[in-house]
């Protein structure tokens, strides 16, 4: 396939993983914050190309994962509101929240629809006026632009039944808390190509100048993450700790800057809860007044969702700072598995402990 | 890998239950299964065989509920007939009658009734099979979508054949008969939500004539076969590797899929070895037969870009591993669910 099978070449990888091996000396732990790169780590089989002594850990960076409990359970109270048609991502209608998930509500009757991006749920609103839409956003700064777009459109084209609830959140206050943490011990980021199109790789620049690590912003093949893990280990050799960008190709300095405005213009910052980092201060983007007609928080009468711990065992929260891998947690493939998740890491295909289960939950030794 | 033969958790049924993964197991070893035993249905194959008289009967049934009825490639009609000759295909008995059935929603166009009729008659008449006995109920708007079709399938078994998913052995190859993912992705390209333009079509079609020539160029020599439809190949692998005890190794490299599908894979961010097919087959073949049988699937139209893609090797895990395009190597499992609902 013609600009996908160029970052695919099996000889290309194999150079990089010689160059790899040259450059490593100690053990490193590199974080690789997105999902998207946990999915291609294992979908590839890159953590077994790689010397041992890599390990990859793995971050927040899968939004299905980080959302708490209780916004599956605000999900479900809006989905069972009068004639609703609520839609979502495919990931999070199988999310269990603290009594059901959507997919059980929509087997009993309620109007749960998947869609693969905001603007098919504004279409879904053109297509019947009559019935209040709504577009349950989950995302980071990568999917927020075009569903600000979604609500900047249903003003202009007086699209009164579409509403959103935005439960976005960002990349940089959720680096931060980890790095704060004092049990976390991390030596190097791989940070998301996506989230940095829209933001630029500015938003980094903190991780290398307060906190001394180096940080490399990767694509989305494989070739590119192994790109990328030689770039982290050059800098480590070379006692540096700045931006790097491996993803030339997409991320410029200062992003997209019309993406940027339209978040601004639909969004404000809010503090946020996630999942396993608990409350982080100014991680999170909610609708601004001034869209308040497109926000579902505001148009429906909700009773606030009772926050709502994980269950006992399920161990998310370690997973998702990078404290354990997923067979360290207790019921890592026998309470929790794909189809009987107790928690969100083992739902979606961005989240670690699903990447492990598909492929590679039986070589924990060589993981 | 973990057995299924508990009951499936929680109160209802839901979609998941229907997608070809491990949901849809525990439904039918956890509870139908159990609840119907008897030998000719423990053996769980995708025909029962049925002896009368000396004489070896295939038999089965399929039901189809696709959405859209209409697709580029084919209709609600075409795959009726087709699912159920492959099923029956596939235990390597030749199809010849076929039962019918329509559930009809009040409201259906006449057209469109008509037009999956002529579907039906060509594809049987390209299978050489007959329709002989059929049923027509109509339901209250809301009660069916359009028209849901429920066919049965009697075949023939072909003399020295003994084809079954328990049947792979250690050092067999594994057969595909062509590209992977186009039925799926059609469907896909046509669904509300996410219609997108792709010169993908349904692979929809009758397998008989395949099987037919792999079982005269090396009699006895498939020891399994499927056809991946729901669940795609991953699901008929890791099914025939649990059952004949067994590991499975495949070479991605070695695995047909057509650019369109696998761009749109990439772009919905989809796997080509979950999605269904309805025109395709996998077979487990025994290793000095492999290649001429191979030869033989690809004089025919519909297994011309048929390949070998893997070998059946000894694992007590029952895993199959595919070694990636890329130098890397993964499990295939199952997937609990399937991100496409009503796709046959």
């Amino acid at each position: 396939m013609k600009y996908m099978d160029e970052f695919r070449d099996p000889a290309l990888a194999q150079r990089l993983v010689r160059e790899i091996r040259s450059l490593v000396r100690a053990p490193v732990r590199i974080m690789e914050i997105c999902g998207g790169h946990t999915a291609v780590i294992f979908k590839y089989g890159i953590h077994k190309m790689v010397p041992p002594e890599i390990e990859y850990i793995h971050g927040p960076g899968c939004p299905v994962c980080v959302s708490p409990r209780e916004k599956v359970d605000l999900a479900i109270q809006l989905a069972w509101q009068d004639d609703v048609i609520f839609t979502t991502f495919a990931d999070m209608i199988r999310v269990p929240g603290s009594r059901s998930s959507l997919a059980r509500e929509q087997a009993r009757g309620a109007d749960v629809r998947m869609v693969y991006s905001s603007l098919d749920a504004l279409e879904i609103a053109r297509r019947n006026p009559h019935r209040p839409v709504v577009f349950f956003a989950i995302g980071f700064e990568t999917t927020a632009p075009t569903n600000a777009m979604a609500v900047l459109l249903a003003r202009e084209q007086g699209l009164t039944n579409f509403s959103i609830v935005s439960n976005h959140v960002t990349v940089p206050p959720a680096i931060r808390a980890i790095l704060d943490a004092p049990e976390v011990r991390l030596d190097a980021f791989i940070a998301p190509g996506h989230v940095s199109l829209v933001t630029g790789s500015r938003i980094y620049r903190f991780i290398a100048e307060e906190y001394g690590k180096p940080v490399v912003i990767s694509g989305f093949e494989p070739l590119d993450l192994l790109q990328a893990t030689a770039m982290v280990l050059r800098q480590q050799r070379e006692g540096r700790a700045t931006v790097e960008n491996q993803y030339r190709r997409a991320v410029s300095e200062m992003g997209n800057l019309k993406a940027q405005a339209a978040v601004d213009t639909v969004f404000e910052t809010s503090d946020m809860t996630w999942r396993g980092l608990g409350m982080i201060p100014g991680s999170g983007l909610k609708v601004r007044p001034a869209f308040a007609a497109h926000d579902a928080e505001r148009r429906f009468a909700l009773q606030p969702p009772a926050p709502s711990r994980d269950p006992k065992a399920c161990e998310c929260g370690d997973i998702l700072r990078g404290l354990k891998a997923p067979w360290d947690c207790r019921v890592f493939g026998t309470a929790c598995t794909p189809e009987k998740p107790l928690g969100a890491c083992m739902v979606s295909s961005e989240g670690a402990c699903a990447a492990y289960y598909h492929y590679g939950r039986h070589w924990p030794a060589t993981g | 890998m973990e057995q299924h033969n508990h009951r499936p958790d929680g109160k209802e049924v839901l979609l998941a239950h229907g997608s070809g993964g491990r949901s849809m197991h525990q439904l039918v070893d956890g509870l139908i299964v159990p609840a119907l035993a008897n030998p000719l249905l423990d053996r769980m194959e995708d025909q029962a065989t049925l002896e009368i008289n000396g004489l070896r009967l295939g038999f089965t049934t399929d039901s189809f509920v696709v959405d859209p009825i209409f697709f580029p490639g084919g209709d609600i009609g075409a795959l009726a007939v087709n699912g159920t000759v492959n099923d029956l295909a596939m235990g390597g008995a030749r199809p010849l009658y076929l039962s019918l059935s329509f559930i009809l929603e009040e409201g259906l166009a006449l057209a469109e009734l008509e037009r999956i009729l002529a579907s039906i008659r060509a594809a049987a008449a390209i299978s050489g099979v007959q329709i002989v006995t059929g049923d027509t109920k109509v339901v209250h708007r809301g009660s069916a979508d359009k028209v849901f079709i429920n066919t049965a399938g009697v075949g023939l078994m072909t003399d020295g054949t003994r084809i079954s998913a328990a049947g792979a052995q250690v050092g067999d190859r594994i057969l595909l008969s062509g590209s992977l993912g186009d039925h799926g992705m059609a469907i896909m390209s046509r669904r509300e939500g996410f219609e997108f333009e792709a010169a993908i079509e349904s692979d929809t079609a009758g397998l008989w004539p395949l099987v037919d020539a792999m079982l005269a160029a090396a009699p006895g020599a498939v020891h399994a076969m499927r056809d991946p439809t729901r669940g795609g190949l991953a699901s008929c692998l890791n099914e025939i590797a649990q059952r004949s005890g067994v590991g499975m190794r495949l070479q991605e490299a070695a695995i047909p899929v057509h650019e369109p599908v696998r761009g749109a894979c990439e772009m919905l961010g989809l796997d080509p070895l979950y999605v269904a097919n309805e025109g395709k087959l996998m077979a487990v073949v025994q290793p000095e037969h492999a290649e001429r049988v191979l030869a033989a699937v690809r004089t025919h139209p519909l297994g011309r870009e048929a390949q070998l893609v893997g070998t059946v090797v000894e694992d007590t895990r029952h895993l199959v591993v595919m070694e990636t395009a890329f130098g890397g190597s993964r499990i295939v499992d199952l997937l609990a669910g399937d991100p496409l609902p009503r796709i046959c």
